[in-house]
């Protein structure tokens, strides 16, 4: 909050991020920015939002006066249906996103690592909430995108070599962006972060100077 | 066969209720919960519970009551955040709190309704979900061993039922009513309207009556929202543009 960010905005964070989605594909996106992915969905792709509390095919926020409590998204804000939305139960639910039937999740994170663990629902003796459904999503989707701001509200990196915080899921993160930059991270082969892209203005040694885990700078050298 | 309609909650939870006993309550958030047997438990008094739900209530609403009442030793949920109540008797010690993954918790129940003691699930490996629980590989990838959940009651809460308590419920109040009614030594299910046999649609029943052994018509129901969200309507020049 100190020193004004020329990285991306949240806003920009999530467009971003909403150029991981392809045709056809079947999305779960998490609370916070990766929420404000499904304002970028281009009109050009037909991508279905679930809902992990039972739903498929999400609707828009409902005009004022039409909300409905039998009609809530997994953050409990009030949605609407679409003509070809289903609904189904909890386990049903959790059989699709397990069962790797999702293509694709977006979360938010408070820490990555270098060989892709992702932290994000926990601080313990500060934050007392609950998993929710993001351990079974990083465990169960095919592609796991990790968006947050690159450094914490003091400055630390939040990618950092090991995670400090309990784990959500280890070795689960496929690409990680962020206000500064984005990175992919190869879980499964060990072989680290690599960066794909700087943010337009911002330079490799800021985004070095930024970053505690080692990576590979790319084509961005 | 003595009718499964009970005339009133309290009717409907008689003879069922001892200190000490877990239940299970559908719900996810404040919507699809089974407000007016959460109210006939609070005013049955039971103590000493241990509840299954994957959150427990907010303030002042659904499991909450029960919370503030001192009825509660135990949760096993996913998430109990935005309940200030709940973390106070948690950090004094008063609370205790098993927190599972959602979708952990929904397959514990569907197991313990299945008769399945225990399976294997990616969700939560190299986590503490997964400290103390045996790890196994299967096809070179690591699987944690969850067991099953059952309740000696669980309280549901549907849109429709018919005196077979054959079930149906509406939008995204369903998540975990169906699979608590099936895990559940007794259950008992709460409907906004109770019809009468054949009209409910046979090919469109979310949950069979074999698994619900009481039902009563609910009354009141509040439904409060617990996140208004909402989008403004287009004007005429929106709509012209």
């Amino acid at each position: 909050m100190s020193e004004p960010t020329k990285g991306r905005t949240r806003d920009e964070m999530a467009a971003r991020a909403a150029r991981e989605l392809r045709d056809g594909y079947y999305v779960n996106l998490g609370i916070g920015i990766p929420t404000l992915v499904a304002n970028h969905i281009p009109d050009t792709l037909h991508v279905t939002l679930q809902s992990e509390n039972g739903m498929l095919g999400m609707g828009p926020f409902p005009y004022e006066g039409e909300a409905d409590p039998d009609l809530i998204n997994a953050g409990k804000q009030t949605i609407t249906e679409l003509p070809t939305s289903s609904f189904f139960n909890s386990a049903e639910s959790f059989a699709m996103i397990r069962g790797g039937h999702i293509d694709l999740t977006i979360l938010g994170a408070m820490e990555v690592s270098v060989g892709g663990d992702i932290a994000n629902w926990t601080i313990p003796g500060k934050m007392l909430k609950g998993m929710g459904g993001a351990m079974d999503l990083v465990a169960g989707v095919k592609r796991v995108v990790a968006v947050m701001e690159h450094a914490n509200k003091q400055g630390q990196s939040k990618i950092l070599n090991r995670c400090s915080l309990p784990l959500t899921g280890a070795a689960v993160v496929d690409l990680i962006i962020t206000d500064l930059c984005v990175f992919a991270c190869d879980k499964k082969g060990g072989t680290g972060l690599t960066l794909l892209e700087l943010t337009p203005g911002v330079t490799l040694d800021e985004v070095r100077s930024k970053t505690e885990a080692a990576f590979d700078p790319g084509h961005c050298a | 066969m003595q009718s499964k309609i009970f005339p009133s909650p309290s009717a409907a939870l008689a003879g069922l209720l001892f200190d000490g006993m877990t239940i299970m309550s559908g719900g996810f958030g404040l919507s699809g919960n089974p407000e007016n047997l959460i109210v006939a438990l609070k005013e049955a008094g039971v103590r000493g519970l241990t509840v299954i739900s994957n959150n427990c209530g907010a303030d002042g609403f659904g499991l909450w009551m029960l919370l503030n009442n001192g009825q509660i030793r135990k949760m096993i949920s996913s998430y109990v955040g935005e309940n200030k109540l709940f973390e106070q008797l948690y950090q004094s010690g008063e609370l205790e709190l098993e927190l599972n993954p959602q979708g952990t918790l929904a397959e514990r129940i569907r197991a313990g309704g299945a008769g399945i003691p225990a399976f294997y699930t990616k969700t939560g490996v190299g986590t503490v979900v997964a400290e103390g629980k045996p790890v196994e590989s299967f096809d070179g990838e690591l699987y944690v061993r969850e067991r099953w959940l059952q309740s000696d009651l669980s309280i549901v809460k549907a849109w429709k039922a018919d005196p077979e308590g054959n079930l149906v419920f509406r939008k995204t109040a369903r998540n975990f009513n169906p699979v608590m009614a099936t895990a559940g030594k007794v259950t008992v299910a709460e409907a906004e309207i109770v019809v009468a046999a054949g009209e409910l649609d046979p090919d469109a029943i979310h949950t069979p009556g074999i698994y619900v052994d009481r039902v009563i018509q609910g009354s009141g129901y509040e439904k409060r929202i617990e996140r208004l969200t909402t989008r403004p309507r287009p004007t005429s020049l929106g709509a012209a543009l």
